[in-house]
């Protein structure tokens, strides 16, 4: 058959899904707005976006975990409710969620067999479960030892189970969220493959995914979503990774930050061949050499999830890298003894992590409780053997005055306060330390215009005093406004630097969808 | 020692190992779906109390059990509705369930019968009766089998032939029906069971309720078979030795069969220091052998012999994650 032959089927074909004005809040965070797609299917649907782009959100609802404040699903051409995981199991979609769910100490048939199991007793469900396994592996080239155990299996072997145990519940539809994010390349590489087959056979995908290479290898259609709206739907043949690494980071209003031409003196960070591996054994910094020089502002861009946060946290002393890092000339240790974070603020580096309410601050804590957490060791704290709480409230009060803290209490738990003042508060509590370098890490994520400009003169502020400073940001327009020099990561790798005034979003997001250098 | 002390103290070790099997197995099937549960012990207690008033009142000790059985459900229910509807903390409901159980009872018997917190004493139809097997006199006189099947297997109450056959039911609902499997699955990992669309809440309400079962027929041999009636407290931390028994036992229900023989063989010898003294030739202080099943709890969680894991998502509420 000729392929405008298949084209032509496609368009008459009743979409496999159809979304139709999808609306999800949860509280004040609008996680999905106003969401329509159709797949078609027999085809590969990518869903690409930056983590907390609502992709998640999304599927969840799908597959009936959250329900849908507004809207409609239509699974082939009919109106579906799905309240449960179950509504969408028997309307014949499958997931595979990005943190598997098996049950690790079963074996990959009673995980299989797991809530769709033949009758009370095992032993006929086991047998039938067994046969239709060989009749998958031949089928779809997914072959698995159905005696082995979950915990005694690699990672890529566990992602098969989980897509047998979708198709052994005759899934059409099959989800798959951020697959490759634990495989190695060849893991990786295998899965598409098996994808391939599976569309072959008329099964329809969606690939949940912030890698932009394996949307242009694997999809026939993508979607981008930023900030909980779908932003764009287009064909995989005719976009470019650049287009959608814009569509995906975006433009917002642009921002302008008040600065002078940086005066870069010794360099404060020297780091060299800086390596990291995760828990799940993947390498995710491959080799990183960067410097930071005392006055300038370095700026890290990349689509998340390439190795920025596993940096941030090697540097902050709570993960453990390989490699040589050296603070004013000293060796900063990267693994054991002095390699955590009351090392690191001794020191002289101050650490505003990503996520300022699991990383920064206890959210239920006061906001002169938080304000001393990391220092709380130093004299001005402490009478005695105890904390000297009046002490720490009165330059709580004063921290909060200096940065414009609202409302202006420090006896108020950090959660009463809005995403910006929270981040006051984080930023006050490092920078009045006058650390000799300072990690940032999505200064402005979730803050409110004011706030962001705020926190902007702040940060430069700092660098004004000749201090050193590393940004990690997501926001492009961000990195632009605020770095002296941008450094690009991809797949845990330094795709190039360059000189803020000297390159361009354009070439910025290149090197962020990992082409040239 | 000879061979009739031999027998009395295995027989011993069977009655007073009993409660402690049921209410391990009883554990056991709340932890595995991921439920722990201190309140056992409470459960045993409340039950105890139960079957023995109803047994009094109404003279059957059949009524009488399934009032315990009712009382240890009830208190089970409690616990789920704050464990698994309110994800409430486990550890913290099931003390209050045992302090609730030791005061309430307490205080409804003086109410009902002016005893001083007791029941009255249970005779006739208010209690388990030994049964005598089919042949035991005749048997009796037969060398080394004789003794052991007339003495050692017969003559036990219906309760104490029920709890031994709940070993094999228990490892055969476990690991042979698809409510054994959802349930060991719940208890390690609820999202995949979740996933699967499979109600996590409705699995771990009915572990709970088997819990509180097996936990009432556990007091209800304490009062109405064990003993002729309640007494403050009767069931004297057996809730806890089902406890390390579990641990012990390592969650699984062949094990929790010898773990409990074990700690009603330290119960059993405690009330025989002469025994113990004519074997190993020291007098023993009893209060060692009391101790002596927690002791061995410490090693086995230290991981002296061998490791005792519990299932993976004890303890802890299920949130459905993004």
């Amino acid at each position: 058959m000729s392929a405008d032959g298949i084209a032509g089927r496609q368009e008459t074909a009743a979409p496999a899904i159809e979304l139709k004005g999808i609306s999800k809040a949860f509280g004040p965070v609008q996680a999905n707005k106003d969401i329509s797609i159709r797949v078609m299917p027999g085809t590969i649907h990518g869903i690409i976006g930056e983590n907390g782009a609502g992709k998640s959100t999304l599927m969840s609802i799908l597959y009936g975990f959250y329900k849908a404040d507004k809207g409609e699903i239509f699974i082939s051409g009919r109106k579906t409710d799905i309240p449960d995981s179950q509504a969408a199991i028997s309307a014949g979609i499958g997931m595979v969620f990005q943190h598997f769910k098996l049950v690790e100490n079963f074996t990959v048939l009673e995980n299989i067999i797991l809530g769709a199991e033949d009758g009370g007793l095992l032993r006929p469900s086991l047998a039938k479960a067994r046969r239709s396994l060989v009749e998958l592996a031949e089928e779809y080239g997914l072959n698995v030892n159905p005696d082995a155990l979950i915990e005694e299996i690699g990672v890529g072997m566990q992602q098969r189970v989980e897509i047998l145990k979708a198709l052994y519940r005759r899934a059409d539809i099959l989800i798959l969220d951020e697959p490759t994010g634990v495989l190695t390349p060849a893991e990786a590489d295998q899965l598409f493959r098996i994808l391939g087959r599976l569309r072959e056979e008329g099964k329809t995908i969606i690939l949940i995914t912030h890698k932009l290479r394996e949307i242009m290898e694997a999809t026939d259609t993508v979607s981008v979503m930023r900030r909980g709206e779908m932003t764009a739907t287009v064909k995989t043949s005719e976009t470019s990774p650049a287009e959608l690494a814009e569509l995906m980071v975006g433009r917002k209003v642009l921002l302008r930050v008040d600065k002078k031409p940086a005066t870069p003196g010794d360099v404060v960070l020297d780091i060299k061949g800086l390596r990291v591996v995760d828990d799940q054994k993947v390498e995710r910094l491959k080799g990183i050499d960067l410097q930071v020089r005392a006055g300038e502002i370095l700026g890290i861009a990349g689509v998340a999830g390439n190795g920025q946060s596993e940096l941030l946290e090697v540097l902050g002393g709570y993960a453990d890298g390989t490699g040589e890092v050296m603070l004013n000339g000293h060796p900063l240790a990267l693994s054991g003894t002095g390699a955590d974070g009351r090392s690191r603020r001794t020191q002289g580096i101050g650490h505003v992590p990503e996520d300022r309410q699991r990383e920064g601050l206890i959210m239920d804590f006061a906001a002169w409780e938080n304000t001393a957490f990391g220092y709380h060791r130093s004299d001005a704290y402490k009478s005695g053997l105890l904390l000297n709480n009046a002490a720490i409230r009165s330059d709580t009060e004063g921290k909060m005055a200096r940065f414009d803290v609202r409302p202006p209490d420090p006896s108020l738990a950090a959660k009463s306060f809005s995403g910006g003042n929270q981040q006051k508060i984080v930023l006050a509590r490092e920078i009045e330390r006058n650390p000799d370098l300072l990690l940032v890490g999505q200064p402005t994520r979730g803050v409110d215009i004011g706030a962001i400009e705020f926190i902007h003169q702040q940060i430069v502020a700092l660098r004004d005093q000749g201090k050193a400073i590393l940004l990690v940001s997501v926001e492009l327009e961000e990195i632009l406004a605020l770095a002296d020099r941008v450094a690009v990561m991809f797949d845990g790798h330094i795709m190039g630097e360059r000189l803020s005034s000297e390159t361009d979003e354009k070439e910025l997001g290149l090197l962020m969808a990992g082409v040239g250098s | 020692m000879d061979f009739l002390t031999l027998i009395q103290l295995l027989d011993s070790t069977v009655r007073l190992a009993t409660p402690l099997l049921l209410a391990c197995l009883a554990g056991l099937f709340s932890e595995r779906a991921g439920i722990f549960d201190i309140g056992l012990e409470g459960k045993m207690l409340a039950a105890a109390f139960f079957s023995a008033a109803i047994a009094a009142l109404t003279g059957s000790v059949w009524l009488g059990l399934l009032a315990g059985i009712a009382a240890s459900m009830s208190l089970s229910l409690l616990h789920g509705l704050a464990s698994i509807t309110f994800r409430g903390n486990q550890l913290i409901s099931g003390v209050a369930i045992n302090f609730l159980a030791a005061g309430l009872t307490v205080l409804i018997a003086q109410d009902w019968f002016q005893q001083g917190g007791r029941t009255p004493s249970l005779m006739g139809g208010g209690r388990f009766e030994p049964i005598t097997l089919p042949f035991a006199e005749a048997l009796a006189q037969v060398p080394l089998l004789g003794p052991i099947y007339s003495e050692l297997i017969s003559g036990h109450s219906i309760l104490v032939y029920i709890a031994f056959a709940t070993v094999p039911l228990t490892w055969w609902v476990l690991y042979r029906t698809r409510f054994g499997l959802r349930l060991r699955a719940v208890g390690e990992n609820p999202a995949a069971v979740d996933t699967a669309g499979v109600s996590v809440v409705a699995l771990r309400y009915a572990a709970v309720l088997i819990c509180g079962v097996l936990c009432g027929i556990a007091g209800a041999y304490l009062s109405t078979a064990l003993q002729a009636g309640f007494v403050k407290d009767m069931s004297a931390g057996r809730g806890f030795i089902a406890l390390a028994a579990l641990i012990f036992a390592k969650w699984r229900p062949w094990y929790a069969l010898y773990a409990t023989l074990l700690f009603g063989l330290f119960g059993a010898l405690e009330t025989r220091p002469d025994v113990i003294e004519a074997v190993i030739g020291i007098r023993v202080q009893g209060q060692l052998l009391g101790a002596l099943p927690y002791i061995m709890t410490v090693i086995i969680l230290a991981g002296f012999v061998g490791k005792a894991i519990p299932p993976r998502a004890g303890g802890t509420p299920y949130v459905k994650e993004r």
